[in-house]
């Protein structure tokens, strides 16, 4: 993985004094909240329903066991025992002190690490693959691309204060889509053009939140040496012309919705003839010093499903089930990724105890070469581990609560913190995710569903991803209670979707029910081996409304 | 009262923002904004003592790019310190409109942003309020110094580290 040079350690270093310093300056009076807010934002420092909130970035999704450890020391130290793993490869803290933020961010830098921008008006960590450098079906490694963004996004001076947030996915697979790139502000993916050259496919304008929109392409290759003009092109013209007169149409896909993909696809292109060959012209000897960061580590010469693996999947149903569920084709033979699911039944999705921390810490040393990834799915990859060693990983993880196998099933929702602890949602979403965790507790049950998307989102800014769900849950607020809208048919990946609103909304009371009836109704009309989503575009929406409302009938 | 942060120095500003409704001074250089340029363009255009122009943040230097000779002095406005447009529109005076004279900051402009203004471009600021010109100056080092390098190719300040990494590998 990358390692901090001098100037990297230095930058971070220097921000930590630098926010320490405007923190003094704020509590001494000498700026006002207003002009405050946006410096600690873009800190990572949130002011919740609470208490502060302070999000800590983790670049593109890569952990080694030092810096879990670290983040499990923050999290004992300076919050209370646990951290929550996010939609955007970033953990959150949910109850630190505003004293203590510096020194938080002191002991992130001596593990390489920070919270800068991971909120405010600029460019947010960078996301990528989970699977990045591991999998099979890819054309060059995502990671390499993505620590260039997040160095050229790092401080920039020009785009600090942009309309609104903005966020930058890479995914190096083909056919895959594991990083939701077309709901980015910006989403690229590596491609290869006619003449054998590797570059960028640039896709613009998507994203969730009150005005979900899928991203348009806006160009179909960028040269490597040309990405960051490329992309400084895109801000620029962002920048200049995005709407800052309404927060919630200031976003891009706002911008290109009302300007046409045409015009700004022109726009851009303008900017980026001047840019082009000039001072952002990246250099061949820098991607590659970037990309010996990356190289893969030295596997050894095994072969696929050796007979220690087959016998134990053959003996134990349970590892079996993980196995088949949770553990994903390696490129290299004899090596496997292993997810850790964090969604066990009665977990609030993404949180993870300081002892799981360090637990997930010494077991990647000892069976993932040191290696741990997160997900935008609220989960993390074990993604270097011998086939021949995933029984003893299962025991492992066993021991710890995290060897749930139900990756991609109904039990694996994304959900959002939601009025637990948001200022902006309207409704719960945890107990909602908890009460659906132990309707479907039965993973004999999960399995027989197949892979379904549900995901929860506590208000309308949509952090649970809901409109990208098979099954979508909005909460919504009804004269003071909680309510919650279905939404069916969104997909995140390859095969992109939105999700709509199948009818009026249920009440706390009722939503599990009209979730279970949604699954009922897929059961009795699926075809053999169709998944939940196939069903609902070979059927439509009809039969799923039929079901939920008209009950007499 | 307003100062000028020129350079790292606080120094006498001989320029008059003149309001849409005010008469233009006779003499002295004055700024205008972009509707009395556009409106009185050939009385302005002979002024012996001087000619600025103001942009309001949702104006771009597009517009004046075939005018720019006749400014001594472009202020590109900060109508909130979160409005971040004039940050571009400076790199745009400079980069790639070729714009020579003083580029400056008036409106919100606050100490934890000069960096940003200074790396895009922004020659000169004007900062409101009663502040003792020694404090500005030591603000301007202090915010100028937090960060020592950069990663960014930009107007002015740190080489980006892109650079200083791989001379120091050449070397």
């Amino acid at each position: 993985m990358y390692r901090y040079d001098e100037f990297d350690h230095a930058m971070v270093k220097d921000r930590v004094e630098q926010f320490r310093g405007q923190i003094a300056r704020r509590m001494a009076g000498e700026m006002t909240e207003e002009q405050f807010r946006p410096l600690r934002l873009q800190n990572g420092l949130y002011l919740q329903l609470h208490a502060y909130m302070l999000r800590v970035a983790i670049p593109y999704g890569q952990l080694n066991a030092v810096q879990m450890r670290k983040l499990a020391h923050i999290a004992r130290t300076y919050d209370k025992g646990y951290g929550h793993f996010t939609t955007r490869q970033n953990i959150q803290y949910n109850w630190p002190k505003l004293s203590q933020v510096a020194d938080i961010l002191d002991e992130l830098a001596s593990v390489e690490m920070h919270a800068i921008q991971t909120s405010g008006n600029c460019i947010r960590n960078t996301t990528a693959d989970q699977y990045a450098g591991v999998t099979a079906d890819e054309i060059e490694d995502p990671r390499i691309y993505a620590e260039i963004i997040r160095q050229w996004s790092t401080f920039h001076p020009e785009f600090t204060f942009l309309p609104r947030k903005f966020k930058i996915a890479v995914s190096g697979a083909v056919g895959a889509d594991r990083a939701a790139v077309r709901f980015h502000d910006i989403g690229l993916f590596i491609v290869k053009n006619d003449a054998g050259e590797v570059g960028f496919e640039v896709w613009v304008g998507g994203g969730l939140g009150r005005t979900p929109m899928i991203g348009k392409k806006i160009r179909g290759f960028v040269a490597k040496a040309d990405l960051l003009a490329y992309l400084e092109a895109v801000l620029r013209v962002y920048n200049m012309l995005g709407r800052r007169d309404n927060m919630y149409k200031a976003r891009v896909k706002i911008l290109v919705h009302e300007t046409g993909t045409e015009e700004f696809t022109r726009l851009v292109e303008k900017e980026f003839e001047d840019t082009q060959g000039g001072a952002l012209d990246l250099p061949a000897e820098e991607i590659q010093r970037i990309a010996d960061y990356f190289q893969p580590p030295a596997y050894e010469a095994l072969s696929d499903d050796p007979p220690a693996l087959t016998a134990r999947r053959f003996e134990d149903k349970d590892f079996n089930n993980w196995v088949r569920v949770n553990v994903a084709r390696h490129k290299a033979a004899g090596y496997a990724i292993a997810n850790i699911s964090l969604k066990p039944v009665g977990v609030p999705p993404g949180d993870v105890t300081a002892d799981q921390m360090d637990a997930v810490a010494d077991i990647a040393e000892t069976f993932s070469l040191g290696g741990i990834r997160v997900t935008h799915e609220q989960n993390l990859v074990l993604p270097d581990v011998r086939q021949d060693q995933l029984y003893d990983l299962w025991l492992a993880l066993r021991e710890q609560g995290l060897a749930d196998a139900n990756l991609d099933h109904i039990g694996d929702m994304i959900c959002c913190p939601g009025l637990d602890y948001c200022s902006l949602a309207n409704a719960r979403s945890i107990p909602i995710a908890e009460r659906i965790s132990q309707r479907f507790a039965d993973l004999d049950r999960q399995y027989d569903i197949g892979e379904l998307r549900l995901k929860i989102s506590g208000c309308i800014n949509a952090c649970g991803h809901h409109h990208v769900g098979h099954i979508g849950i909005l909460g919504v607020d009804r004269k003071d209670q909680e309510y919650y809208q279905i939404t069916l048919g969104g997909a995140p990946g390859e095969d992109a979707a939105i999700g709509t609103k199948v009818g009026a909304a249920f009440s706390a009371a009722e939503i599990v029910d009209a979730v279970e009836t949604v699954v009922n109704t897929y059961l009795a009309l699926r075809q053999p081996k169709e998944r939940f989503i196939d069903t609902f575009r070979r059927v439509g929406d009809a039969p799923f409304k039929e079901s939920l409302y008209d009950k007499a009938a | 009262m307003t100062k000028l942060l020129k350079d790292g120095t606080v120094t006498n500003d001989p320029w008059i923002h003149v309001a849409d409704g005010d008469a233009v001074p006779e003499s002295g250089p004055v700024i205008v904004t972009l509707a009395r340029w556009q409106a009185e363009h050939n009385s302005l255009a002979g002024r012996a003592d001087g000619l600025g122009i103001r942009l309001e943040s949702g104006q771009s230097p597009e517009v004046i790019k075939d005018d720019l000779a006749h400014f001594a002095v472009v202020a590109l406005a900060f109508p909130k310190f979160a409005d971040g447009r004039a940050y571009s529109h400076a790199r745009m005076l400079k980069d790639r409109l070729g714009y020579t004279g003083e580029v400056r900051a008036v409106g919100d402009v606050l100490r934890d942003q000069y960096r940003a203004m200074y790396r895009c471009g922004f020659d000169a600021l004007e900062i409101s309020g009663d502040h003792p010109a020694d404090k500005l100056e030591a603000d301007w080092r202090s915010a100028l110094g937090e960060l020592r390098h950069a990663y960014q190719p930009s107007l002015r300040g740190p080489e980006p580290v892109l650079r200083q990494r791989h001379r120091a590998a050449a070397a």
